[in-house]
């Protein structure tokens, strides 16, 4: 049977939760290792943490960040941002991460996913993907391009070809954000996020653009994805982690039960 | 050694993330030890064998670190042994994943990819269907618990050894039990409250086979 995961992401900022508008303007929501705890006991199927600041100083503190998370969370967690090496992998898996992301770094140099996957096994490489629609071509089919730096840079590269490309070196998961959902709380980009469904065989988590429990229901139902990411919705109290997987179950959407 | 915090050496052959297991375990009351120790672990009251990634580079480590003979030895022993995921698949004689390179082979059978048209890895949470009541790992986990899974890969074994499966969506080994030796396909130490009563299970065995000694 397939269930579907609902996972809360946390932006962290030096250690601190903080949660971006299309990236930009900041809000500092809490401690993450407090937020993600109670996450665990709602129900929350996963955690990811994503270090937004991720400069070379501030690796220390994501280590520290991971250790504490394993001593008190006992779901699944993943780390992104600032993983440029199988080294950063290293020190985050050992510290108790369960997963790495990584995005623009495999970008600049796709044989890392090989590499991490080659050291640690690909169900800890996850490859984050953002990406954007470049619009109806002349057929009429929509194309998208992957964005780094925070969706302010096009790498020129279609995603569909990117996604099989890194699921072909070992990536165990896509982590797809919408740059044009991202935000916006209108809902997944449900028509990349089924395009990227298709193209690959590992799993994809969709994430981008949830406003509404139903913009969770549709991104399981309509663009199949194995599961959905937000953030925003559930910091703030709009919604807990068991009247979204309420509504996934009432939807006919197989998860594991609310918990709280 | 403290009886009442029972030592689980928690076999540290420098694969990824290990810390969670003995994390785990200390949270419900065992002295956990990530170690690579023998001494240790023939004096441990029960020994898990954690394991993510390749099977092939698990037991490659495994052996170039001089572990599977402690592993083999505590085995032997009769004392309680956990192995949790690819550290339950090193368990059997062969996996597919490694063509040519010999698992430990305490446990019949080979390891096999999951079939084709689904997704793989399994990387989800899914519900054990009991296959075995009695078996002690399992107390009050009998209707239906979700456990974390993480895997392309899973045990054709004897059925006689399986205690229970989960529905992917062909029945998939999920927990084998030989005597005192257990193992999971996934993973107690991220299976939340599930997983917490799993782990008290095995201390309980730990527990009660140190009374027997």
């Amino acid at each position: 049977m397939k269930t579907v995961r609902v996972i809360p992401c946390l932006d962290v900022d030096d250690g601190r939760v903080v949660k971006g508008v299309n990236f930009v303007g900041l809000r500092d929501a809490g401690d993450p290792v407090e937020l993600a705890a109670a996450y665990d006991r709602q129900g929350a199927d996963e955690i990811v943490f994503l270090d937004i600041t991720a400069s070379a100083h501030n690796r220390d503190t994501i280590i520290e960040l991971a250790r504490h998370t394993a001593e008190e969370v006992f779901i699944p967690f993943t780390i992104g941002g600032g993983i440029r090496s199988v080294d950063d992998a290293r020190a985050l898996l050992r510290a108790g991460a369960d997963k790495v992301s990584v995005n623009s770094a495999a970008v600049a140099r796709p044989e890392l996913v090989r590499e991490i996957a080659g050291e640690f096994g690909t169900q800890c490489v996850v490859v984050a993907v953002d990406a954007k629609s470049n619009g109806a071509g002349a057929d009429g089919s929509t194309t998208w391009n992957v964005y780094v730096k925070g969706g302010r840079e096009d790498t020129g590269i279609d995603a569909l070809d990117w996604v099989r490309q890194v699921a072909d070196l070992g990536a165990g998961e896509i982590l797809l954000t919408s740059m044009d959902a991202d935000g916006t709380k209108a809902g997944f980009d449900l028509e990349l996020t089924r395009a990227v469904v298709d193209a690959v065989e590992i799993p994809v988590v969709a994430s981008g653009g949830v406003g509404t429990l139903q913009h969770l229901v549709d991104g399981a139902l309509i663009a199949n994805a194995d599961a959905v990411l937000a953030a925003s919705i559930f910091h703030f109290g709009e919604h807990t982690i068991a009247d979204a997987k309420r509504a996934l179950l009432d939807a006919g959407v197989a998860v594991r039960p609310p918990t709280a | 050694m403290n009886g009442d915090r029972p030592l689980v050496a928690v076999l540290d052959y420098g694969i990824g993330n290990l810390r969670s297991a003995q994390k785990a375990l200390e949270r419900v009351g065992a002295d956990a030890r990530l170690t690579a120790d023998a001494g240790l672990i023939a004096d441990a009251a029960g020994v898990v064998l954690p394991g993510v990634g390749h099977f092939g580079t698990c037991m490659d480590q495994l052996r170039s670190t001089g572990l599977e003979q402690p592993a083999l030895d505590a085995i032997e022993s009769g004392r309680p042994f956990l192995g949790i995921c690819v550290g339950m698949q090193m368990l059997f004689e062969a996996s597919e994943e490694a063509p040519g390179v010999p698992g430990m082979g305490v446990m019949p059978g080979t390891v096999r990819l999951l079939p084709d048209g689904i997704v793989r890895p399994q990387m989800q949470w899914n519900r054990l269907d009991v296959q075995r009541p009695s078996c002690p790992l399992l107390a009050g986990l009998t209707d239906g618990a979700w456990m974390y899974f993480v895997h392309s890969y899973a045990p054709d074994t004897d059925p006689e050894l399986v205690a229970a499966t989960c529905d992917y969506p062909t029945p998939i080994t999920a927990v084998t039990e030989r005597g005192r030796l257990w193992a999971t396909q996934f993973h107690p130490e991220k299976s939340g409250d599930a997983g917490k009563r799993l782990a008290e299970n095995f201390l309980a065995a730990v527990r009660a086979d140190q009374c027997r000694r």
